[in-house]
């Protein structure tokens, strides 16, 4: 065996294989061969509920967004505000942690945990909590209406604004972490560098911090836009939304699993997935970042 | 503005900029605790028919969680699905995650992206995707099917999660011990395995909180298997029964102890690494 034998680099073959092939194998069959199944799927003709026959229908696609095509934009538009909304709120606090408490770290792991505590309560709870909380008995409601910025008779569950609120909340930790691992790495010497050249601390937020952190924001937003599109839970009519709330997930899954009208599903979920992955690589080009995983 | 300022504020800012974000901060962490706090306070709820006002304090719901026996078989429904979905995802995740951050080799940008794609694509979507697979398949939903879903979108969280660890390992370690003679396999074993053990123990937490919470995925792959999340979904028309608030308690404050302990184990190390 000569010595560059020993260098993993070069043994790599037999093993490397071993090591990719049942991952490798599991994608395929279980993510990439249903990408095919579906699009089959979506070609379809429909003979009525559960039942379908073999064709290449191009005409689901047509008739699905005709039909859904206010539902498509909504629920862009939902995941675009939230995403907006989440991005407002987790940038301070992450900036707060990541830097403000850089000298206190027992405080930064505290507030760290506390930012991603949500995702440690079932989903659906604390979903369903905001629901109570917003509900039109509840305290906020009583609160908006007492100091009259909530007309007497209006209310917030079952509205787009619950819906979005939902949204945002739900995904805060998916924004907040990338942008903390992010800002975390900030050189603070760069800051004190910017401030002895007389920048203000605004030009030296928006010159030196904010580039800095924009892959941590890039991740964050991506990891909020992304499921929150896809989301049913918010918008059903069981948890934040109402009667016309429905988001394009929400269409799939009744689409789905109650009527069973499956090309309609699947079509649907191939207008969302193509729709999302046009959306992310002009995003991606656009502040060009590259190095996600 | 004018006079020079002392160098500890004018570093970072005006004084009233730097409370006004303390303030947010603290502000900001009160809000997202809100519904967790509810969900908390109402498994203490003295219910009658529904849990939705509150009517005084109990620790009924606490002592007889099984009272409401389908709360409890979903709860071992979603171990069961958690645990056996983060065994599997785990070893395939690690495998790959070793492989891409260890050998160099010509399919790792298409390997890489097609890692990523399953984080990029949405749950619904996903599910959809599995469910048309199993159709025209012709496979039985239950709990097999939930578990290859699970699997599937817990994979590649693995991966990114083990990779990490795998980057930050020392490769002199490793060289360190084939100059001891050690053959690979023991390389591995005594090395390179125990150095990535956090990260892979990281990994397989987060496969199954992951898991454990799925909702989406698992109703489209379901059958008529009922986890926890379905349960409560299914539930939540007619109002959710206090016992699922406080399964869902227990699991928060098991995890949240968890992650607070491994958190300020690590900030205090780093404090008194800092201090010498």
């Amino acid at each position: 065996m000569s010595v560059v034998a020993a260098l993993p680099v070069r043994r790599g073959g037999r093993v490397v294989l071993a090591l990719l092939l049942p991952g490798l194998a599991y994608l395929t069959l279980f993510f990439l061969v249903p990408f095919v199944s579906l699009i089959v799927t979506s070609l379809m003709t429909p003979l009525g509920p559960g039942q379908f026959a073999y064709s290449f229908r191009v005409q689901n696609y047509v008739e699905s967004v005709g039909q859904y095509l206010p539902v498509i934009l909504r629920s862009f538009g939902f995941a675009l505000l939230a995403t907006v909304l989440a991005l407002a709120f987790s940038y301070p606090l992450a900036y707060v942690l990541a830097v403000r408490l850089r000298r206190f770290p027992l405080l930064q792991a505290l507030g760290l945990v506390l930012v991603v505590a949500p995702f440690f309560i079932s989903f659906l709870l604390r979903t369903l909590a905001w629901k109570q909380i917003l509900s039109d008995n509840g305290p906020v409601v009583g609160f908006l209406q007492a100091v009259a910025i909530l007309p007497p008779d209006a209310r917030l569950t079952g509205t787009a604004f619950s819906v979005v609120f939902g949204l945002a909340y739900n995904f805060i930790p998916f924004m907040a972490l990338p942008i903390y691992a992010s800002l975390e790495r900030l050189d603070l010497r760069l800051l004190e560098a910017a401030d002895d050249l007389y920048a203000r601390p605004s030009r030296t937020f928006l010159l030196v911090t904010l580039p800095l952190s924009l892959p941590g924001v890039v991740s964050g937003t991506l990891l909020t836009f992304i499921p929150a599109a896809g989301d049913y839970i918010n918008a059903s009519r069981d948890f934040l939304g109402g009667t016309s709330t429905a988001m394009v997930g929400n269409v799939i899954e009744t689409n789905f699993l109650t009527l069973e009208n499956f090309p309609v599903a699947a079509s649907l979920s191939i207008v969302l997935m193509a729709v999302i992955l046009v959306l992310v690589g002009l995003y991606l080009r656009r502040v060009g970042t590259r190095d996600l995983v | 503005m004018s006079a020079p300022a002392p160098a500890i504020t004018r570093r970072y800012g005006l004084g009233a900029g730097r409370i006004a974000l303390a303030v947010y901060a603290v502000l900001a962490l009160v809000f997202l605790l809100v519904p967790i706090a509810y969900t908390i306070l109402f498994s203490f709820n003295d219910v009658r028919r529904t849990n939705i006002v509150w009517r005084g304090f109990t620790l009924d719901n606490w002592l007889d969680v099984c009272a409401e026996q389908q709360v409890c078989t979903a709860f071992g429904t979603s171990l069961l699905v958690g645990a056996v979905s983060t065994v599997i995802a785990t070893a395939l995740g690690t495998a790959l995650a070793i492989a891409l951050g260890r050998y160099r080799f010509r399919a790792r940008g298409p390997i890489t992206l097609l890692l990523f794609l399953p984080m990029a694509t949405p749950e619904v979507v996903l599910g959809a995707g599995l469910a048309a697979q199993f159709l025209t398949a012709g496979v039985e939903k239950g709990l097999g099917t939930i578990i290859v879903a699970h699997v599937l979108f817990c994979v590649s969280f693995v991966v990114v999660t083990v990779r990490a660890r795998v980057a930050s390992l020392d490769p002199a370690l490793e060289e360190a011990g084939r100059d001891l003679y050690a053959s690979p396999s023991q390389v591995f074993a005594r090395i390179t395995f125990p150095l990535l053990l956090p990260g892979i123990a990281a990994a397989a937490l987060l496969s199954f909180a992951l898991s454990f919470d799925d909702f989406i995925i698992t109703s489209f792959n379901r059958g008529a298997v009922v986890t926890f999340p379905v349960y409560v979904y299914t539930a939540a028309a007619r109002g959710i029964p206090a016992q699922a608030n406080v399964i869902a308690t227990a699991v928060f404050v098991l995890a949240i102890v968890l992650v607070l302990a491994a958190q300020l184990s690590a900030a205090a190390r780093r404090k008194r690494l800092a201090r010498r």
